[in-house]
């Protein structure tokens, strides 16, 4: 891959290797990966447990340092960036959803889609505007105001989703981001997001087991052993929608 | 945001925060109340000192100081006592001519030490018109003299009796002369009772062949504390043929007992201070080591690791504040109450305050430093305990943080 191609992908990534050399031997937890991410994509990395999924995504997300080889977002080798330089990339172009939502428990559910505007130094009216508005692409209008606590556990991923996009990043890296739902609220999230991402064409790479994320993903990379073994793009008619 | 955020945090624990709130209640309430009877005592003691002879500052001719001979007396001019009486601090400027000497009875003798006094000045500082036990105080004009108790008994005299002065004057002439005793003194302070011999100065310069001289100006000045401060605004304007003296320097053995006792007290503290630490210490090892999962989310969210550290810094600075606000706040009325109404000492210990000359009375102090530091102190504490999760946070890695 030339460097010109980095440049017109979101993720681009080359001979990426993680290796653990914690126990007695050598754990290659993400082995050998090369990997090219365009815009707009809808991504589902699947695997068995143990197969690399969350460290590959960790790597994308510039959380972890590769062993060997290297990862590009947007033409940015972020092995080039320092710590603290690290972070502020991730604040500005990485949006983040967990498995367990990891909503600030104190902050209601528009203070927590305002603080990583705030970390950005938004002004306060691009605050208001943008809160309001992912408030009303996540469906909670009405819930603004309400702690994590107050809210169910879909409300709460999808406060997390708003909270990732309001960084307006260049793609959201989502982990297992249904597994703590049950069917009908993971339906509706994958809803919403498949809606981001049809008309704000934002990129979502999700690392999952479930099955409903896998049938709705226009394409599947699947990692056996920390390697893909099978990288499949679907006719997007075939969808699940 | 970092601040609301800090807040809120604080009472995600509620009990948490709470009872390590409490623990720096009570560690400030007790350092307050300890510091403020320990100042409050120790200036008593300190301005009861002072005031039984020597007065908070003495103006002496150059070098008298380190050689008390009536050849180092000085005549006055009206310069100096008008500079010292135009200063604000002082309210009073009181001549004193002493010198040692032997008294005498008819079958005793005895080494003393004589003062000529203003009788009417004299009390500013001495209060000596108090000490007066039997017979009457001085006046200017009497040409008799007031006697210590224990001087006295020893000599076998009383109101009434001649005593003999004998000693040596002005350019060393013969000082020698006999006086009736217009009033014993009582001192509290055995050693003073047991020399000391009052009159009139012009008597004592009489006695002594010196006209006019004096060996001391006592000055009165309101708070013993302002000596340091006065001394050296004085030191700037008086002639440098004269020295100017603090009680630090007049009495260095009482500066130095006082030093002692106040780091006997810092002793103390430091132990209230280390359980302060402590109760602190335990919050902040506990909240850091149960809130990796949370740092490791914010950090892999975008926030920097400095600004997570302001957060629990700022956590840590409202827990501190709030108990050191609740124990100043509580300390308030409790200090008042003991300043308005001292305790008094009583038993065995109030003889021994006594016959020392300590008024047998635990006083308290009201100064504000006495709260504004146990405050500033518990503040230094939080931030120094801050440096423990500083050094977390800084070292994290947001993906091993997540996976605990």
């Amino acid at each position: 891959m030339k460097d010109d191609n980095h440049k017109n992908c979101v993720i681009h990534t080359e001979e990426l290797s993680k290796i653990y050399d914690e126990g007695a031997v050598p754990v290659k937890a993400v082995n050998n990966v090369h990997l090219h991410i365009e815009k707009g994509e809808f991504t589902a990395l699947v695997g068995p447990s143990g197969s690399g999924k969350t460290t590959l995504l960790n790597l994308l997300g510039g959380l972890d340092t590769p062993t060997s080889g290297k990862v590009w977002i947007h033409g940015k080798d972020l092995s080039t960036l320092s710590k603290n330089k690290l972070i502020d990339f991730r604040l500005h172009n990485i949006g983040f959803v967990f498995q367990a939502y990891n909503l600030i428990p104190v902050l209601t559910a528009r203070e927590n889609i305002e603080f990583v505007m705030l970390l950005q130094k938004e002004s306060k009216k691009e605050r208001k505007d943008r809160i309001e508005q992912l408030l009303k692409e996540t469906g909670l209008e009405d819930q603004g105001d309400k702690k994590p606590s107050e809210l169910s556990g879909g409300q709460q991923q999808r406060v997390a989703v708003a909270r990732a996009l309001a960084s307006k990043p260049q793609f959201v890296l989502a982990d297992e981001p249904t597994a703590n739902l049950d069917s009908k609220t993971a339906g509706n999230l994958l809803d919403m997001m498949a809606k981001l991402n049809k008309d704000e064409g934002m990129t979502f790479i999700f690392s999952t087991h479930d099955q409903r994320v896998i049938d709705r993903a226009r394409r599947v990379i699947t990692l056996v052993d920390g390697a893909i073994s099978n990288d499949e793009v679907r006719d997007t008619n075939k969808v699940t929608t | 945001m970092l601040l609301k955020l800090a807040w809120r945090n604080i009472w995600k624990n509620r009990k948490r925060t709470l009872i390590t709130a409490a623990s720096i209640v009570f560690a400030v309430l007790l350092a307050t109340v300890m510091s403020s009877v320990t100042e409050g005592v120790l200036y008593k003691l300190q301005d009861n000192v002072v005031s039984f002879y020597s007065g908070a500052i003495q103006v002496h001719k150059n070098g008298y100081w380190d050689d008390q001979s009536l050849d180092n007396s000085m005549l006055i001019n009206d310069t100096l006592i008008n500079q010292l009486n135009d200063h604000e601090s002082i309210h009073g400027v009181i001549k004193r001519l002493e010198s040692f000497a032997l008294s005498a009875s008819e079958e005793h003798t005895r080494g003393c030490m004589v003062v000529g006094i203003e009788p009417e000045a004299e009390p500013i500082v001495t209060k000596l018109d108090n000490k007066v036990s039997e017979g009457e105080y001085l006046t200017a004009d009497d040409k008799q003299v007031l006697v210590a108790e224990g001087l006295a008994e020893y000599l076998g005299l009383g109101v009434g009796d001649t005593l003999v002065i004998i000693g040596q004057g002005y350019h060393g002439i013969n000082a020698a002369d006999k006086y009736p005793i217009k009033g014993l003194l009582h001192f509290a302070s055995p050693d003073l009772n047991k020399r000391m011999v009052y009159l009139p100065i012009k008597l004592a310069q009489q006695l002594y062949g010196a006209p006019d001289r004096v060996t001391a100006l006592v000055l009165a000045i309101d708070d013993v504390n302002e000596a340091d401060k006065l001394e050296t605004e004085l030191s700037k304007i008086i002639s440098d043929k004269y020295e100017i003296m603090g009680w630090k320097e007049l009495m260095p053995e009482l500066n130095q007992m006082l030093q002692n006792e106040r780091g006997e007290n810092v002793v103390f503290l430091m132990v209230l201070y280390i359980l302060i630490a402590f109760g602190i210490f335990g919050t902040v090892l506990m909240m850091t080591l149960e809130r990796q999962y949370e740092f490791g989310v914010l950090v892999a969210i975008g926030m920097r690791r400095f600004k997570l550290s302001i957060q629990i810094i700022l956590e840590n600075i409202f827990i501190s504040l709030l108990g050191a606000a609740i124990g100043t706040l509580i300390s308030i009325p409790v200090v008042v109450y003991f300043h308005l109404y001292p305790i008094e000492v009583g038993g065995s210990l109030q003889k021994i305050y006594e016959e020392w000359g300590f008024e047998p009375i635990y006083y308290f102090s009201v100064e504000p430093f006495i709260f504004y530091k146990q405050t500033l102190i518990v503040l230094i504490i939080a931030l120094v305990i801050s440096v423990y999760p500083l050094l977390k946070i800084l070292e994290l890695d947001p993906v091993t943080a997540m996976r605990t």
